[in-house]
């Protein structure tokens, strides 16, 4: 057990020694520069265990200073036990000011969501990874896969999309669609909902991406082109909340849970609990704007 | 007359390496002119060379030595010399061979058979099968037999296919070896007939046969063969 | 059009291919006369070696020879499934005029693919993918040449299918549903599915039923009439080289022993080893 006398006084600011931060940080330029490019990393061991967000923590605490403001999500909550453990760790580690509020945070970390709230161009996203490797399902081999990424051959992706319309009558990926960043490189956006993949193109926010496990960053820019993947006449769509308004707030334009309530009545509420509350406030919190949800105002 | 062929000094022998080397001398100092719409009958004994002959016109068999100029459209081409592509070429132009016996092709039709050499040559497939229909009906083979596998069919009947192909698309020059052997006389008048129609059109003809009748009813003129050696 | 020796569609040239660590004296050391592929001194093994040939637009050219020869080493080797050791191989089709694709980067090497070359394998396994539909293996060559309307990626994708006699019910059934025949046609209508002036066949009937040999032969020779594909058949077996193809190269201990006419190979060879395969036809 750490003995919290030992990191009181004796700590790196954000943990990680100045070198491996030193790395990270190269790494990261790496990715930025190279849109949709997964760059291998070091993925130094963490005080947290594989498969519980030491990517997105590494990305974090390479780039995080004594002024930034941190918020912390996991699936959309600021309240799980997971975000509220790493948001400790953050604090405790470097001593910065946290918030629940999109709008304050400098640097929103994230597992599997992307905030309804719009992104400014302060603001940095950095993404809980799983799986950076868009094409591991139709090709096992990292040897292989890295091939036909350099040599931008992704026809058996497409295939494997072809097979599911065949199959189903649609593409069923849900969380986690691959899409096609820069108009180069195939990425895997994490597994956010399809709700949130338009978000991230030609956003105005830097969105950095972790996964410690796999030991790979890569990096969308801000104001690219990312595109998910569609046929000419098999299009991309978002999730369809038809007719469902949010329970708590008559909200229709936003990402919903399905919850159970207590009386085992079914109810939809708005995800992000942040943006949530603000509604509930009756504040007006600016949304992410794209096409998709244009549509739906039309046709609401 | 114009010449058509024109064969100089030819020979041919074949060394076979698994006996040794031996050699067997098949075609000697063979020297005649065929001139065009000509029907050489080309007769002789068994082993005599004249399916040698016609071979080595073909460039089946590649001779040892000697020229055999072929009046081409584009101008005189040395048989014995053109390399494979020229042969290839001049081949599907106009010079068609018809074996003794039709190599059938498993699983293909009659029809198909012989509308072959059209399909080749690009046209299309209705114009060729209607044209195969119209030569087989001439040919006497029964209707059921169109749709049916030559592989299954008699000696007769083969035959008739095997001249079909050969004359559907006219060539400029026609090398066929027995064409009228394991027919019925009233076939054999048939076929002498379109082989004789063909000669019409300008088709030369260099034609093997053993038969007295279709020799004297379809041939111009003769050229014996005794190993090797023309006889006249 | 009368021949022009200038219009090669495929030129090969000192091709050669060894496994190990050969010396001055290897490719000397090997061949038919020796009857052996491998070096003596290095026991380096000696696939293939000076080949040389041209292919012409339309042109079917044979290539046979017995286990060990050479012959599938060098379709592997054009069509880049296998590295070469020595030699060029020109290809008359822009933007690769003058170059040897051998040393094309990986990524022209897989443009020519797409577009330039098909490839039937012996076994379907290895030309196919059997977790996707019959569709979805033909729409993997249509996709990569660019076409991503699903709807006519179906159309081209079911046409072709039918013209190597696939029923067009099977398009969304997988290959490993299917006859053995069945598969190799599925695999004939992905290769020619971006319509390339040159296809491979390497031992494509080997294995197959004698009757279902007979069809696919008969559709491969119909296709060839019907699209004027160049073809390189490679086979052990005479009589598919007999029915496929205009000329011929025989093929002993990784040497070409014997080129010409179809024909004339069969009727009239030459080589000793040519004149022994020959006469060994059951």
């Amino acid at each position: 057990m750490i003995q919290e006398n030992k990191f009181s006084t004796q700590y790196r600011f954000a943990f990680i020694d100045e070198a491996t931060k030193r790395e990270i940080r190269r790494k990261l330029l790496k990715a930025i520069a190279i849109p949709g490019y997964q760059v291998p990393y070091s993925s130094p061991e963490m005080p947290i265990a594989r498969g519980w967000g030491t990517g997105g923590l590494h990305v974090t605490l390479a780039i995080i200073g004594p002024n930034d403001i941190f918020k912390i999500i996991d699936q959309g909550s600021d309240a799980s036990v997971n975000a509220c453990n790493l948001r400790n760790f953050v604090q405790t580690m470097t001593g910065v000011e946290t918030t629940l509020d999109t709008a304050k945070a400098t640097i929103i970390q994230t597992r599997h969501r992307i905030t309804e709230e719009k992104l400014s161009k302060d603001q940095i996203f950095v993404y809980q990874v799983p799986q950076p490797e868009p094409l591991r399902s139709v090709e096992r081999y990292e040897n292989k896969t890295r091939q036909m990424h350099g040599e931008a051959d992704y026809a058996k992706m497409w295939v494997s999309l072809y097979e599911q319309f065949v199959r189903h009558g649609d593409i069923m990926l849900g969380a986690g669609y691959p899409v096609k960043v820069n108009g180069r490189y195939i990425m895997a956006p994490s597994p956010i909902p399809r709700w949130d993949i338009p978000n991230l193109n030609n956003s105005e926010a830097i969105h950095l991406f972790g996964a410690g496990r796999e030991k790979r960053l890569y990096a969308v820019p801000p104001y690219t082109k990312v595109e998910p993947l569609e046929f000419e006449d098999v299009k991309f769509h978002i999730e369809d909340f038809k007719g469902i308004p949010c329970f708590r707030t008559g909200y229709q334009k936003a990402f919903l849970d399905e919850l159970y309530y207590d009386d085992g009545s079914k109810h939809y509420v708005i995800n992000d609990s942040n943006f949530l509350d603000k509604k509930m406030n009756n504040e007006a919190p600016i949304q992410h704007e794209n096409h998709y949800l244009n549509k739906l105002e039309n046709e609401a | 007359m114009q010449p058509l062929l024109e064969i100089k000094h030819l020979n041919k022998s074949f060394t076979m390496h698994i006996l040794q080397g031996k050699k067997i001398e098949a075609l000697l100092d063979v020297n005649f002119i065929v001139n065009e719409g000509e029907i050489i009958g080309l007769t002789g004994k068994s082993g005599s060379g004249k399916s040698s002959l016609m071979k080595c016109i073909y460039r089946t068999y590649l001779s040892d030595g000697g020229q055999i100029n072929y009046h081409a459209n584009e101008g005189i081409v040395d048989l014995v010399t053109a390399n494979d592509y020229e042969i290839i070429y001049l081949r599907k132009k106009g010079i068609n061979y018809c074996s003794q016996f039709l190599s059938v092709i498993p699983r293909v039709t009659a029809l198909q058979v012989v509308a072959q050499p059209l399909l080749k040559k690009g046209y299309d497939a209705n114009i060729a099968i209607e044209k195969a229909k119209i030569i087989l009906n001439t040919l006497g083979l029964p209707e059921a037999l169109w749709s049916g596998f030559p592989v299954t069919f008699s000696g007769g009947e083969q035959q008739r296919i095997n001249v079909a192909r050969a004359i559907i698309d006219p060539p400029k020059l026609l090398l066929i070896d027995e064409p009228t052997a394991s027919l019925d006389p009233n076939t054999k008048d048939i076929v002498i007939e379109l082989l004789l129609a063909l000669k019409k059109q300008g088709t030369t003809i260099i034609c093997i046969s053993h038969d007295d009748y279709t020799l004297d009813h379809l041939v111009n003129r003769r050229i014996h063969l005794e190993k090797g050696i023309i006889i006249n | 059009m009368r021949h022009n020796s200038e219009n090669w569609l495929l030129k090969v040239e000192g091709l050669t291919k060894i496994y190990g660590s050969p010396n001055n004296n290897t490719i000397h050391q090997t061949g038919p006369q020796f009857d052996s592929n491998i070096c003596p001194e290095t026991n380096a093994i000696v696939a293939c070696a000076d080949i040389n040939f041209e292919l012409f637009p339309g042109e079917v050219l044979g290539i046979v020879g017995e286990s060990g020869s050479g012959k599938s080493t060098i379709v592997k080797i054009l069509y880049f499934d296998m590295e070469h050791f020595s030699g060029n191989v020109l290809f008359n089709k822009e933007p690769y005029i003058g170059k040897n694709i051998l040393k094309e980067s990986n990524q022209s090497k897989r443009a020519i693919r797409n577009h330039l070359m098909g490839m039937v394998y012996q076994n379907p396994r290895d030309g196919l993918n059997f977790k996707f539909t019959s569709g979805g293996n033909i729409a993997e060559k249509l996709i990569m040449a660019g076409n991503y309307h699903v709807g006519t990626i179906r159309e081209k994708a079911s046409n072709l299918l039918e013209k190597t006699e696939v029923p067009v019910l099977r398009l969304d059934d997988l290959p490993a549903h299917f006859s053995g025949g069945m598969q190799q046609r599925v695999q004939i209508s992905k290769a020619i599915a971006n319509h390339p002036p040159l296809l491979f066949l390497d031992e494509v009937t080997t294995g197959l039923d004698v009757s279902v040999q007979a069809k696919v032969l008969d559709l491969i020779r119909e296709l060839q009439h019907e699209l004027g594909i160049a073809m390189i058949v490679v086979s052990h077996d005479l009589s598919v080289i007999r029915m496929l193809t205009d000329r011929t190269l025989v093929m002993k201990n990784g040497r070409i022993v014997e080129q010409g006419l179809t024909d004339q190979i069969l009727q009239d060879p030459q080589h000793p080893y040519t004149q022994l395969l020959v006469s060994s036809i059951l």
